[in-house]
């Protein structure tokens, strides 16, 4: 900032005071926050009853999810949190190192290790969850410093196989989850909380990005068929809300296929979950096409490159950047989009509120219930949003990486 | 498209029915669902899930409440394992279609008797016992000294719009020629918060809710409920239809824990009674409802001792009432019509013969 006067005393001055209007404006607006801020902060700290979280931290965390087998979920979160720690280090890192510790990442790793610290503390967990959390924070830290440090030092043919290890994670935590592999078998009716929001909105963004590529391909199609059908789903799916859609899975889907050959109920929801983002996705992702100007698959063509590469060489790439940030926001509404579950009877994170709300023991603490609900949404969209801006201004050829 | 698919379902839904209807029904002990549920080794239960009292997920992930209790004695019955239960939450709207589709064995969701529900041209569904007579009911400050509906006259009262609540209350008010002013809301929530700040002097619900909902007001001895039933709600547990032995199976065992409260039988003695049964060859009546002697079980598809086990596993009726919503637990509603029909109450089990 090269203005006059930016020390921070002055460009509040300059930003909340430059005149009298202003001033009584910035006056009143600030007395309002802090009147506000006060009320929230006292009635958390003496009117508000926690027990019914810490009662219930666990039906929070993965619902009804056996006590025995928790530690599978244990060991996932360990591993999600060293593979994050070593993506992070890597794009920060590669292929242009900027510096080791970007504002950005040294606010990330204050929040995380202050998170870490605190929720379990006012949460007054077990001893043994308490330290299992700082422990997991602190991998997720250590790797993130260790791949950043000797990111550089991994033979290049060795990085590019590196983001695989999200695929593979992502099988490996199914196989945590649902057992298996000489694992006892958990069924889906018994998962629920965080863990069940995060599965099916985690399975609705992987499976809904590819089947959106190719809908929104072939609704730009030259083929009649395919764009016709194309077409008819997009403005299908647009056309009813998500909670009908959903209502339909779970009712028709039952008639429909003899006993036992329906999907379970949680991969009925995920499933229409997938199908309905997808349509949304497309749409995103359309915008993209558009937005390319029609000589570069022109040109693509008269180089000689066969259509499928052409698409996947020169015409993605440029539309999906483009498509970035509404295909982000159609993820970040779809993980808001899994409440819904809560109203077909499942037991995410919302119906696990709802159900513990009705413990005759918990009665009327819907406040304190929906707050922390609310904060832990606000975490996970929060990551998601910085994430994609992260992707974003790497694959942004205009800006430096330091910058993100 | 959508009727397309429409005519696709109800057109397999049709070729399905003759199948369900070819299906074995002569006697409870060739029941389909039944040898089903032994088969499978549990038990399908559709709950709420969200509905104090009744179902809702305790801190360690089990089930509690009294829908709940009477799936554990119906799995205690068939299987022998109260714990062999399989719980659904279901919300209202597809209810009827998981018992019809054959997702649930049994629905166990605070589900009021209705004829278009019993009925086959309607939800066609199988109702057993009644476990719990709900009704709207109407709550007053004790302070106030409101004592009856008729107190009510001339005064402002807290409703739910569009309800049915709504419509009850004025038909009552309107009987006993007692004008009165509606206050009406959106939300419940807000209806009792109008309530809590003084601005109707009472309101009205299914008297359950209301028990529920006073248990987290401040001071919740300060409320009473008024003696006044504006409609009857009769809790039911259902089955399907198509299977009368599992209907049977069902309906007995929970007439099995009404007739253990009668006959003094508890979780706690049980066993006395059990053993003094098997001792005293006198006491027929004893022995057959135990088990002892007799085909009872036999006759329904079950064990023997299928009364024994559920008693074991819950207790009898009573306890269930006492414990989930009445005054062992912060619900604290009364019996009521709840009672056994010997102390006035609803609650009657025909004879164990």
């Amino acid at each position: 900032m090269n203005t006059p006067g930016s020390s921070p005393l002055q460009r509040l001055r300059r930003e909340l005071f430059a005149s009298p209007l202003d001033g009584l404006i910035s006056l009143l607006l600030i007395g309002f926050l802090l009147a506000v801020g006060l009320a929230v902060l006292r009635w958390m700290l003496f009117q508000a009853q926690w027990a019914v979280i810490q009662a219930n931290s666990t039906l929070f965390a993965v619902g009804r999810y056996p006590v025995d087998q928790q530690w599978r979920l244990w060991l996932l979160t360990s591993l999600l949190a060293l593979a994050s720690g070593l993506s992070w280090g890597l794009l920060r890192r590669l292929p242009h190192p900027g510096p080791a510790w970007p504002r950005n990442d040294r606010l990330a790793v204050g929040l995380l290790i202050a998170l870490a610290v605190v929720a379990p503390l006012a949460l007054q967990l077990q001893a043994s969850v308490q330290l299992r959390w700082w422990l997991i924070t602190a991998s997720l830290i250590t790797s993130r410093w260790a791949a950043g440090r000797w990111g550089q030092a991994i033979p290049p043919a060795l990085r590019r196989w590196i983001p695989l290890i999200w695929p593979l994670l992502y099988l490996a935590g199914m196989v945590l989850i649902s057992g298996g592999l000489g694992l006892v078998s958990v069924p889906p009716s018994e998962w629920g909380g965080l863990l069940l929001t995060l599965l099916t909105a985690s399975f609705a963004i992987l499976l809904c990005f590819p089947l959106g590529v190719l809908l929104a391909l072939g609704r730009r199609s030259e083929l009649p068929l395919l764009r016709g059908a194309s077409v008819l789903y997009i403005e299908f799916i647009r056309g009813a809300p998500l909670i009908t859609l959903l209502f339909l899975g779970q009712n028709i889907l039952g008639f429909l296929l003899p006993g036992g050959l329906a999907p379970d109920r949680v991969w009925r929801a995920a499933w229409v979950l997938t199908f309905f983002a997808a349509a949304y996705v497309a749409e995103a992702v359309r915008s993209g096409l558009a937005a390319l100007p029609p000589g570069q698959l022109e040109a693509a063509r008269s180089l000689g490159l066969p259509m499928p590469l052409a698409l996947i060489h020169v015409v993605l790439p440029q539309a999906l950047r483009v498509a970035l940030p509404a295909t982000v926001g159609q993820f970040i509404s779809l993980l808001q989009d899994t409440t819904l579950l809560s109203l077909i009877g499942l037991l995410d994170l919302l119906g696990t509120a709802r159900t513990v709300m009705a413990n005759p023991a918990f009665l009327g603490k819907n406040g304190e219930v929906y707050l922390v609900l609310a904060v832990l949404f606000w975490c996970c969209c929060a990551a998601l949003g910085l994430g994609s801006r992260a992707l974003e201004h790497r694959l942004n050829p205009l800006s430096s990486p330091a910058q993100a | 498209m959508k009727r397309a698919f429409r005519t696709a379902a109800w057109a397999l839904a049709l070729l399905a029915t003759p199948l369900v209807g070819c299906a074995p029904d002569g006697g409870g002990i060739q029941s389909l669902k039944l040898a089903g549920i032994k088969g499978r080794g549990t038990l399908i239960c559709g709950v709420d899930g969200k509905l104090p009292g009744f179902s809702f997920v305790n801190p360690d992930g089990s089930y509690s409440g009294l829908d709940v209790d009477i799936c554990k004695a119906v799995a205690a019955a068939a299987l022998g394992d109260p714990t062999k239960v399989d719980f659904r939450d279901l919300n209202s709207s597809e209810r009827f279609a998981a018992l019809a589709s054959g997702e649930i064995d049994l629905l166990s969701r605070n589900t009021t008797l209705t004829l278009s529900r019993d009925a086959s041209g309607g939800n066609g569904l199988s109702f057993a016992p009644t476990v719990f007579f709900d009704g709207q009911g109407v709550m007053a400050p004790k302070a106030s000294g409101i004592t009856s509906l008729r107190g009510l006259a001339g005064k402002p009262i807290c409703v739910e719009s569009g309800t049915t609540t709504e419509l009850n209350l004025a038909d009552r008010m309107r009987e006993i020629k007692a004008p009165y002013t509606p206050l009406k809301f959106q939300t419940g929530d807000q209806t009792y918060a109008a309530y809590l700040q003084g601005r109707c002097v009472a309101v009205t619900s299914d008297r359950s809710q209301l028990a529920a909902k006073r248990t987290s007001f401040p001071d919740p001895a300060a409320h009473v409920l008024l003696p006044e039933v504006l409609s009857k709600e009769p809790l039911t547990p259902a089955t399907v239809n198509g299977d009368p032995g599992w209907a049977d199976a069902v309906r007995w065992t929970i007439f099995g824990l009404m007739q253990a409260e009668e006959l003094g039988i508890t979780q706690a003695n049980i066993d006395v009674k059990l053993a003094e049964a098997t001792a005293n060859a006198n006491q027929a009546d004893l022995r057959r409802f135990l088990g002892v002697e007799g085909e009872f079980g036999k006759q329904l598809g079950l064990p023997a001792d299928f009364v024994v086990q559920a008693v074991k596993a819950v207790g009898n009726y009573g306890e269930i009432f006492e414990r989930n919503v009445g005054q062992g637990s912060k619900l604290k509603l009364e019996r009521g019509l709840n009672r056994q029909w010997t102390q006035g109450g609803l609650i009657y089990a025909p004879p164990f013969r």
